[in-house]
């Protein structure tokens, strides 16, 4: 395991930038998330990395090692791709071991077979060794993928949406697994994914990628609680952050310069009253909260109450803000 | 009129039952989901509906007519598949207007319901755009305006917003239920995306093996699941299951596991083989040093306004879902309470839920 260390990289295809002078320092034994939409960057970032790219400008280090111009092979990487590929003639116990076999790595029998065992008690498939690949589910077959990553003991591991093709449950329950396993090995992972949820559940850091460009760095609860721009306010945190015009709602004084509120649920206080300017549009029921969605004049706002808060469509509110987020015209926060 | 009653309907495939003498009714102008997990039969009751599949047995009345054996063509039906099928080399107009255009409609009246269709969807300003042009969300919009052109009484939609972006999802949901509300077709959805089911339908059927397991408001189905199954699949994350190893007598008004005592709704009828499942949902448990039920902090995730906190207890491991602001540390012991009139209790054996002041008043329904 070792830090991994970004510096200016840049790469284009044809005329399009698919990723922007990037610097990015990933520490020894971090799950660092990379979140943006489709076509920000992340992947070709992964692929810059491994070396299944090679970067127009900058330059890649890997455990205090220039890595520029060398083979994938020789990067001490491995890649857990989306779409998980097991060889389907060969068992779990084989599938896995594949990786050790080698000729790279030169491992006796002996020691793959406590590496592997190690490998599917971690990933709880141990008793599924024997079995054909083909006789697992979806579930325990993403295990296996991400298995024959964690055999090696590369410097990173790098995760290219690799929970995007199961399942809401079977997501959730390995979300929690994967960093289980990712503290217990002390293994240093860069995951990349459009899924907030996995962002904000997983990672030590998340880097919010927008374009090719690396827009803020810092742990969930920073970026969450403190976005430097509207942008990265609107990727973090369900439902989605009102944005409201300055002086709409009473908030208190506003820092100057401050055009766009941002609120989230937390930030708001809704009461109904007969003399309240706003009126609840609609009542979105999620089971365990609703989503009240309010209109007010032409801006609509919506805010988690719980089941039993009984609000009815059409009903008068009134709406306040304490301690909203403030930006400016160009779409920055201002403190 | 276009109710939709489907009465005691089968499909077999050679041996396999995939829908098992099905019976229910769908409202007129309502927003109905099939909900289930893969292969649980959902699609194929979806396209016997529509007429893309012939039942083995059974009927199905569309407004008040057995339709289970008509061609699809002769339904007045609309099935919107994975949206973004789009034809690439028409522009938006054409996209729309082709389904009308197969129908024979006159030149004239076919530009007149393009345009109404294009304001619905306020896609109206890039009418004569190639689709190739559009933005995702514009693309999405073409491919439902296809759709409700024709005005049919009905829409069936199979997993329509599968392959999108999450965030993406929220806004289309949001539009589906919007355009739901103006336009009052009746609407058939299928999907294994609980939380798409939960914020669109008016009412959800939840399958699993070819049979229905509950059906009922989205709320009621939440606060009163009708088995373990259903418990389960809605909610994320999942009802929290943990095993008694005891029997309950019909009128208990409490239970016990790990010597605390928790109260539950008082139940209307005995579970009497030796074992029984206590449920609660995350949002229903909550951190109290005083309480003897105790467990140690497993993981925590941090979500925003709230985090889930997972608890290895001596019977597994149940989820909590507290403010974001509780601090909460990995190895730490705490106290757990349930909130009491909130608690479902299951058979163990069958998984059908037990009867309990629960199930009466539906106070929170």
């Amino acid at each position: 395991m070792a830090e991994v260390l970004l510096n200016g990289i840049s790469k284009s295809f044809a005329a399009a930038a698919a990723v922007s002078d990037l610097s990015l320092a990933i520490a020894d034994g971090e799950f660092f998330v990379l979140l943006g939409p489709t076509g920000a960057g992340k992947t070709t970032t992964l692929r810059l990395i491994a070396g299944l790219e090679k970067a127009d400008a900058g330059s890649i280090s890997i455990a205090g090692r220039a890595v520029d111009g060398r083979e994938p092979a020789a990067r001490d990487v491995a890649f857990v791709f989306q779409q998980f590929a097991l060889y389907p003639h060969l068992s779990v116990f084989d599938n896995l071991a594949f990786p050790l076999r080698s000729p790279a790595q030169r491992m006796p029998e002996d020691k793959i077979k406590i590496r592997v065992h190690e490998i599917a008690e971690l990933l709880r498939i141990a008793s599924k060794l024997g079995n054909k690949s083909t006789q697992l589910s979806g579930g325990e077959m993403q295990r296996v993928a991400i298995g024959r990553a964690l055999v090696r003991r590369p410097s990173i591991y790098l995760m290219d949406e690799p929970l995007s093709s199961l399942d809401a449950k079977l997501r959730s329950d390995l979300r929690l697994e994967l960093k289980r396993i990712q503290r217990e090995l002390g293994a240093t992972i860069l995951y990349v994914t459009h899924d907030q949820t996995e962002a904000m559940t997983m990672a030590d850091r998340i880097g919010v990628i927008s374009q090719g460009r690396l827009i803020q760095v810092g742990a969930p609860r920073d970026v969450y609680e403190n976005p430097q721009s509207i942008y990265v306010a609107q990727r973090l945190g369900q439902p989605q952050i009102n944005l409201l015009p300055a002086g709409l709602l009473p908030t208190g004084p506003l820092p100057a310069g401050t055009r766009t509120i941002g609120a989230r649920t937390e930030h708001i206080v809704i009461e109904r009253s007969k003399k309240g300017e706003a009126v609840v549009d609609w009542i979105e029921h999620l089971g365990d909260q609703n989503r009240l969605h309010v209109m007010l004049g032409e801006s609509r706002l919506t805010a988690l109450i719980t089941p039993d808060a009984k609000f009815q469509p059409n009903d008068h509110v009134s709406l306040r803000l304490v301690d909203p987020l403030c930006f400016d015209a160009a779409g920055e926060r201002i403190t | 009129m276009a109710e939709i009653r489907v009465q005691n309907l089968q499909k077999k495939f050679g041996e396999f039952t995939a829908v098992n003498d099905l019976s229910f009714t769908i409202p007129d102008k309502s927003f109905f989901c099939l909900l289930g997990p893969s292969g649980c039969g959902k699609t194929t009751t979806l396209r016997m509906i529509a007429g893309l599949e012939l039942p083995s047995s059974g009927s199905i009345f569309l407004g008040g007519e057995d339709v289970a054996f008509r061609r699809a063509s002769e339904r007045d039906i609309a099935f919107v598949f994975q949206l973004f099928a789009l034809y690439p080399h028409m522009n938006v107009r054409q996209n729309i207007g082709f389904p009308l255009l197969c129908q024979r409609v006159p030149s004239r009246e076919v530009m007149r319901r393009v345009e109404e269709t294009a304001k619905l969807l306020r896609i109206d300003h890039v009418l004569d755009r190639p689709v190739s042009a559009l933005a995702g969300g514009d693309r999405q919009r073409v491919a439902l305006g296809r759709a409700i052109v024709r005005r049919p009484l009905v829409f069936l939609m199979d997993e329509p917003l599968g392959t999108l972006d999450t965030e993406f999802r929220d806004l289309m949901c949001e539009e589906l239920r919007r355009l739901h509300d103006r336009i009052q077709a009746t609407t058939v959805y299928v999907t294994h995306d609980q939380l798409e089911a939960m914020s669109m339908a008016d009412y959800i059927a939840i399958m699993n093996r070819g049979a229905i397991e509950q059906l009922g408001t989205p709320q009621a189905i939440y606060d009163r699941p009708a088995t373990t199954f259903v418990a389960e699949f809605v909610g994320s994350p999942a009802m929290n299951l943990i095993p008694v190893p005891a029997s309950l007598a019909q009128g208990s008004t409490s239970v016990e596991i790990s010597g605390a005592r928790i109260d539950i709704p008082e139940t209307r009828e005995p579970a009497l083989n030796g074992h029984f499942i206590l449920g609660a949902r995350p949002e229903h448990i909550q951190f109290d040093d005083a309480s003897k039920f105790r467990g140690e902090v497993f993981g925590t995730e941090y979500l925003g306004t709230t985090q889930i906190v997972t608890v290895s207890i001596a019977q597994g491991q149940v989820k909590a879902r507290i403010p974001a602001s509780v601090k909460v540390i990995a190895g730490e012991q705490v106290g757990l309470s349930l909130m009491s009139e909130r608690l479902s209790v299951f058979d163990k054996v069958t998984g059908r839920a037990i009867r309990s002041a629960l199930h009466e008043g539906g106070a929170h329904g």
